[in-house]
């Protein structure tokens, strides 16, 4: 009997498969090169990030599907690529150390292979398609989390990122199981049309699939893990952890909850306004206390979190393209405020606590400028593009008759106002200790943070082109 | 060429932005031919325009000119826009003219200053917000003038800003202002809520339709105006600013102190005399504050001692005469002492800085006398401007205050005529006692180590052209009664004509009474003079024994009824103690704690809440576990 093999539209996963060659590239490349040829490595990692990049864009308005919808070329799912391969560029950019040292071994080829479990957990409809992007994601990043083996930090990082990890896949993929168990599939377009929509095992293994979920984009009370390890982990990863991974865990977290099981709604949305509230509200609060930016930084990612869950409570396509539009706002500014500290902590010490940054604003006022507009933008201030993103989530929020959260999302902006603007007051209002802190910086974290900077500012007065971009976002967007 | 009328502003602005921003570098020949260059232009082109305008058949004599539009949002719309008709060109023609002579004199006087660019960039820009003022066509416009010339008044008062007293002097000069501001504002709101524009032509056009004679919209609309025009003018009550303003370089005094800003108030008065004669209530207060404004100052003026003071006081009891006028709704008399006022006050200040200037500094009459044959120009042109303001007779003062006076008596009252004609007694008094004082009887300063010497000629050339305007600039007005024409009044006749039919009928009075009402105000004006005569020339023990007979009286008046010490009893102490209270009580106690509290707060949480944090990752396992508990409890149990 011939075997007829299904004609395939290699379109819908091209970026992926590009990403994929790339990767294997560059790993198998690396152990061929002399040190001072090491450099190649970032270059081509870039150059692969732009190709996946070209085939992303005809993907758009495209509405093509593969297998069933187990691989989605929808626009939601080229514009959520769009956002992994930019967080990965910068990514990239601020890894390249000026001391000429060089990330070797596996670490590019990593971070590629972490963009493609996200790339795929973003574009299917399929649960177990998505499980197996986010287990590509995570396994790559708790080796890239303890990448600097001799720093102890970055060792205990690693290894709590991994027993934390595997504790909530393990939910994730019971979840999965018992909802399998129910209604046969694990296509989220066929079990909605299920007639067990009600039985307790299939809502268990929705509550369980929750989890999973917003353990990945760190959500109280799953989100202790997040301190530890952006303190440990290597800048430039914690940069990525902040942008890519909380990114792909929204983005199937919107393709699950908010487009596949839109039915369901009044099932898990008092869940999801429940833990938004207490994310913003722990997140911010706790940031307050630390005195570590790594550690402030990361319980501002928390807080942010809860800001996007907002829009998923929010619902309906304003809910999701405010939610799309402030997670690549979110990428810019928080890769920006690493790539800040990446410039202060190179060559041995690494300068993250608040007071090493006494003076910096005056003394090197480009950088502080920089790091005052991320700090602007983070609180949600304008002329910047976190105003804007916040703006649309509010007002998402409020449209959709959720003007409780709002009122709370604008008090807890208000109360990160504290520990964001303390980081200008200290750079620019508080005299330096000699000897102060050198910027050592490669022309590439230069570049990145004139990037991002630059795109904090121009989102924040002309956020129409993006807006419209993100709106279309719900337009094509397949189940 | 009408179109060409915003060149005449944007002169000076232009000689502004030179003066200030390349002045200091260029040095003071180049700031010495901007900064009277570019009024001297200003002012041939409104020479110009006002010949073509004269050219026009009288009823054509209307010429809006936009330039371009201003704000536009939803109902409002404002233009850049200018109204050229015979009012605003008799004033384009008195700010442009008798501010170009005064910048001229500022050459000669403030020569040696090393604020020189920065003075003449304050001036330049001070023209520029004054030709805005009279020549917008919309109350936005003029706002933004009155503003502007309100700023530039606030710079030269306290130029020499070093000097306390004169830092003192700008910012009394301008918070009092401000009230008067707040309240012309309201009125140019409440004009837009009534009648949808701002333009001058529209308002004005609609409001005798919209608005009834007497009604309550038409008294709020003018009298709200009317405060801004209080302020401005230095009226009662808020007249305090002026005196003190003589801080200011004594060129400054002249220009914008007495010639100019401060008419700025008469001049809306009679901008809007439409609106006005549609609320006789604010004609009677205007008229009314006006004269006893008038005499009030007067009699302050009496015995003051500081030669700028007697002319502030001077000042402000003119400024009193024009407002009686407006308020009488003779608005042309008004204007026409508007002009003679600014050609003679400007003359006597000039003529005190060209004696202050022989004598370095010297301000007090008590030190000053015999200047006669020292300076000689100065001399004489200030006798031509003492007898213009004390109304003798064949000077430009007598025929606009005359008129002023006939008017108050012919379409007002018996009883304002009475005021009238005492304030000009009083200022006649006031004037030559300045005057005696000053240039005759023996000198009083110390005459070997002050050498009085006559000033320049870029300062002796004004004070001769301000001169033969002062004596001769009334005959333009010359009564009817007098065998005149009154041509002034003519061509001033097409603006407020408009409201003319408005006003209640007038009482006609014949030629005699006429005569007889000028021949008393002839005869008190004399009476005055004669009176400076006696006391101060020929028998100056006199004066002393009437300053000890009436004791009381004379230190009530040289200290202005203690009218300062008051206003700082009742405004300024009380509201500097509500203002420590809100400072030291509610905003650092009440905000500043709830403030701090709810941040205290937070912080105490945030202590509280990261021991939650231990770093154990069983306790991390425990809180992912305990979550799933609460949520499959949740949403089983639902």
């Amino acid at each position: 009997m011939p075997i007829t093999i299904p004609p395939i539209d290699f379109r819908v996963i091209m970026p992926e498969i590009v990403i994929t060659l790339f990767a294997c590239l560059v790993m198998l490349l690396e152990p061929f090169l002399p040190d001072r040829r090491k450099w190649i490595l970032p270059h081509l990692s870039s150059l692969g990030v732009f190709v996946a990049a070209y085939f992303c864009l005809p993907l758009w308005n495209s509405n093509l599907l593969l297998w069933q919808g187990q691989a989605l070329g929808d626009n939601l799912a080229v514009i959520f690529k769009i956002i992994f391969l930019l967080g990965t560029l910068l990514t990239i950019l601020i890894s390249y150390l000026k001391s000429g040292h060089h990330w070797g071994g596996e670490y590019y080829s990593l971070i590629l292979f972490s963009t493609l479990g996200m790339m795929i957990m973003a574009s299917s409809s399929d649960l177990i398609v998505i499980f197996l992007g986010l287990e590509v994601m995570s396994i790559a990043l708790y080796v890239l989390a303890g990448f600097n083996r001799s720093d102890l930090k970055s060792n205990e990082s690693a290894m709590k990122y991994f027993l934390m990890g595997a504790f909530s896949t393990g939910f994730l993929l019971y979840g999965i199981a018992l909802i399998y168990g129910t209604t046969g599939s694990t296509n989220l377009n066929i079990l909605v049309n299920n007639p067990h929509l009600t039985e307790p095992l299939f809502i268990t293994g929705l509550g369980l699939i929750l989890v999973g979920l917003a353990f990945k984009v760190a959500t109280v009370p799953f989100h202790m893990w997040v301190p530890d390890v952006y303190e440990g982990a290597p800048t430039p990863i914690t940069a990525f952890m902040a942008a890519g991974p909380k990114a792909a865990g929204f983005a199937a977290l919107l393709r699950v909850f908010l487009i596949g099981l839109t039915p369901l709604a009044p099932m898990w949305i008092t869940i999801l306004w429940i833990l938004a509230v207490l994310t913003m509200t722990l997140g911010n609060v706790l940031a307050i206390a630390q005195m570590n930016i790594k550690r402030m930084l990361a319980y501002s990612s928390i807080a942010h979190a809860g800001y996007i869950l907002i829009s998923v409570v929010a619902g309906g396509d304003d809910g999701l393209s405010s939610s799309v539009f402030y997670l690549l706002v979110y990428s810019l500014m928080t890769i920006g405020s690493f790539a800040v500290i990446i410039a202060l902590g190179e060559k041995g010490e690494k300068n993250e606590e608040l007071p090493d940054y006494r003076g910096l604003g005056l003394k090197y006022p480009l950088l502080g400028v920089c790091m005052t507009i991320f700090m602007v933008s983070l609180s949600g201030i304008p002329p910047t593009a976190g105003f804007v993103g916040k703006f649309y989530i509010f007002s998402a929020a409020v449209k959709n008759g959720q003007l409780e959260l709002a009122i709370i999302g604008v008090l807890n902006s208000l109360i990160s106002v504290y520990y964001y603007l303390r980081v200008v007051v200290i750079m620019f209002m508080q005299e330096a200790p000699s000897p102060s802190v050198v910027p050592h910086s490669s022309w590439s974290v230069q570049l990145a943070l004139w990037l991002t900077a630059m795109a904090t500012l121009g989102l924040g007065i002309f956020p129409d082109i993006l807006f419209k971009i993100t709106q279309q976002s719900w337009l094509f967007t397949l189940r | 060429m009408f179109d060409y009328i915003i060149l005449i502003p944007l002169f000076s602005l232009i000689g502004f932005l030179l003066n200030g921003f390349l002045g200091k570098r260029l040095g003071k020949s180049f700031v010495s031919w901007v900064g009277p260059g570019s009024v001297g232009l200003s002012f041939t082109l409104a020479l110009k325009l006002f010949l073509d305008l004269l050219a026009l058949p009288a009823d054509q004599r209307v010429i809006e000119s936009i330039t371009f539009p201003w704000i536009i949002s939803g109902d409002l719309q404002v233009n850049i826009a200018f109204l050229l008709d015979p009012l605003s060109a008799v004033m384009m023609l008195i700010v442009c003219g008798v501010g170009f002579l005064i910048h001229v004199y500022s050459i000669g006087y403030m020569h040696d200053d090393p604020g020189y660019a920065r003075y003449f960039s304050y001036l330049n820009l001070f023209e520029f917000s004054m030709l805005v003022l009279v020549l917008a066509n919309n109350f936005l416009l003029m706002f933004l003038g009155w503003e502007g010339v309100g700023l530039c008044s606030y710079l030269l008062i306290g130029f020499w800003f070093e000097k306390k007293s004169a830092a003192d002097a700008g910012k009394k000069a301008f918070i009092v202002n401000r009230i008067g501001d707040f309240g012309f504002l309201l009125g140019m709101i409440l004009i837009f809520i009534t009648f949808g524009s701002l333009n001058y032509l529209e308002v004005f056009e609609t409001a005798p339709v919209l608005l009834d004679v007497g009604s309550g919209l038409a008294v709020a609309i003018t009298l709200l105006l009317f405060t801004g025009a209080v302020g401005k003018s230095a009226q009662i009550p808020l007249y305090v600013w002026l005196p003190d303003a003589m801080e200011g370089p004594t060129p400054v005094s002249a220009l914008i102190h007495a010639a100019t800003m401060v008419t700025a108030g008469v001049y809306m008065v009679a901008r809007c005399h439409v609106l006005y004669l549609l609320a006789p209530f604010s004609l009677s207060v205007v008229a009314v504050i006006g004269a006893i404004t008038a005499f009030y100052s007067a009699s302050i003026g009496l015995v003051q001692n500081d030669i700028k003071r007697v002319l502030a006081y001077s000042t402000i009891s003119q400024l009193g005469y024009m407002f009686l006028a407006c308020g009488v709704g003779a608005f042309a008399a008004g204007i026409f002492h508007l002009m003679t006022h600014a050609f003679f006050k400007a003359l006597l200040f000039l003529g005190a800085g060209a004696v202050i200037h022989a004598l370095a500094g010297e301000q007090d009459l008590r030190k000053m006398g015999g200047l006669k044959n020292h300076l000689p120009v100065t001399f004489v042109t200030f006798l031509i401007a003492t007898l213009a303001i004390s109304g003798v007779p064949l000077f430009s003062g007598f025929f606009s205050k005359d008129e002023i006076l006939w008017k108050s008596f012919s379409q007002g009252n018996p009883f304002l005529w009475l005021i009238g004609i005492i304030t000009a007694g009083l200022t006649a008094f006031y004037m030559f006692r300045l005057f005696f004082l000053t240039f005759y009887g023996q000198p009083r300063f110390d005459s070997h180590r002050t050498h009085p010497h006559e000033a320049p000629k870029s300062m002796t050339i004004p004070l001769i052209i301000l001169a033969l305007l002062s004596a001769l600039g009334g005959y333009i007005g010359l009564p009817e009664s007098l065998a005149g024409k009154n041509v002034f009044e003519k061509f001033l006749a097409p603006v407020f004509e408009a409201g003319t039919h408005l006003e209640s009928a007038v009482h006609t009075y014949s030629h005699s009474t006429e005569y007889s009402l000028m021949l008393m105000s002839i005869a008190v004006a004399f009476i005055g003079i004669i009176t400076a005569f006696r006391f101060y020339l020929k028998n100056p023990v006199a004066a002393e024994k009437i300053k000890t007979k009436f004791a009381t009286t004379y230190r009530l008046l040289l200290n202005k009824y203690y009218m300062d010490e008051l206003y700082d009893r009742i405004f300024v102490k009380p509201f500097l103690n509500l203002a420590l209270y809100f400072w030291q009580f509610i905003d650092v106690q009440i905000v500043d704690g709830l403030a701090n509290g709810s941040a205290d707060f937070v912080a105490w949480c945030s202590k509280v809440f990261r021991k939650v944090q231990t770093g154990y990752i069983r306790n991390y396992a425990l809180s992912l576990a305990l979550g799933v508990v609460i949520i499959l409890t949740y949403i089983l149990t639902r």
